[in-house]
């Protein structure tokens, strides 16, 4: 990596004066407190040899590998088959296992919406997210407008996602505080009967396991 | 139940109020939460104390963990949603008294 002060390589000669554009600002390399305790800590540990940089490059290459589609099989799977939506419900990461998702340390809750219940979640405290199974949160997730205002004002959330939920429903909201990770079973939408259950799956956005959006309605 | 966790001492349909307190250190109890009644929903197993485990400590014993709804027009009096709307929080059990207790 090269020093942020360090004269930058040029590909072209710089024999007549001319104009540059101002550079844009890279922020990719400044480094926090938190950046440099990690690089530090990095650093100390491969010394020892605890452990070695292909153990971090691979462990970043595995949470990379994670995305919402893993989510959207597990759901696709609940609407198709009652039997195993049971199961979902009562034994999260047992269920999960059976479709080949590692469930990893953190407990699962699945959380049904249905008619009368619309389930939103958030870490008022963090940013808990069942990495697990939707892979890395989007940064609203992490936001201090998303963390204070999902539980102080969801309905109001919900709209500037395009969400309207009906005053007879009851909004639900998950504070995600401690030990569990919780992954909301969208309402699967009208006119989606007769599709298979990985056409199923394609309805089943991020957002709508997050409960800021319903799942997508079949085109 | 083995010996190195705590006794769960509430269950599901059960009234409670967290406690109001302010201890330093490391905290998952939400400030906003704090002193607030509601119900417990379910148990959610027995879990290191998030606490102690911030400090490199053991954790033990482990403490239940529940996750107890409250009533959003109970937590902020100008909730302005319809009155059945609620949150779902993750408390552990030293944070939680019973709701009539004192």
């Amino acid at each position: 990596m090269t020093a942020p002060d360090e004269p930058h390589a040029h590909d072209h000669p710089h024999e007549q004066a001319h104009a540059h554009p101002p550079p844009r600002p890279d922020t990719d390399d400044t480094l926090t407190y938190y950046k440099a305790m990690e690089v530090a800590v990095r650093e100390l540990l491969i010394e020892k040899g605890v452990i070695n940089a292909d153990d971090v490059r691979r462990a970043m290459e595995a949470m990379d590998a994670r995305s919402p589609a893993q989510g959207a099989s597990i759901v696709a799977r609940a609407w198709t088959d009652p039997a195993y939506k049971t199961r979902l419900l009562a034994d999260p990461s047992a269920a999960i296992k059976e479709l080949g998702i590692e469930p990893g340390v953190y407990k699962l809750v699945v959380l049904e919406n249905t008619p009368s219940v619309h389930n939103l979640v958030v870490c008022t405290l963090c940013s808990c997210y069942p990495r697990g199974v939707l892979g890395l949160p989007p940064d609203w997730y992490k936001s201090r407008a998303y963390r204070s205002r999902a539980v102080r004002e969801p309905r109001a959330v919900l709209r500037e996602f395009g969400t309207e939920i009906p005053d007879q429903v009851e909004v639900r909201v998950h504070d995600s505080t401690a030990d569990m990770r919780y992954l909301v079973l969208p309402e699967r939408p009208a006119g989606s009967e007769n599709l298979s259950e990985s056409e199923l799956a394609e309805l089943v956005t991020r957002d709508s396991m997050i409960g800021v959006a319903r799942a997508r309605v079949p085109s | 139940m083995t010996a190195a966790e705590t006794a769960a001492r509430f269950r599901p349909g059960d009234a409670v109020r967290v406690r109001f307190a302010d201890p330093p250190g490391h905290i998952r109890t939400p400030w906003y939460i704090r002193g607030r009644a509601g119900v417990v929903e379910r148990l959610c197993g027995a879990f290191g104390n998030p606490e102690e485990l911030a400090y490199n400590r053991p954790g033990t014993p482990r403490q239940p963990l529940y996750r107890v709804r409250f009533r959003q027009n109970e937590i902020w009096p100008d909730y302005r949603g319809p009155a059945a709307d609620t949150v779902d929080i993750e408390i552990y059990q030293h944070w939680l008294e019973p709701r009539d207790a004192r």
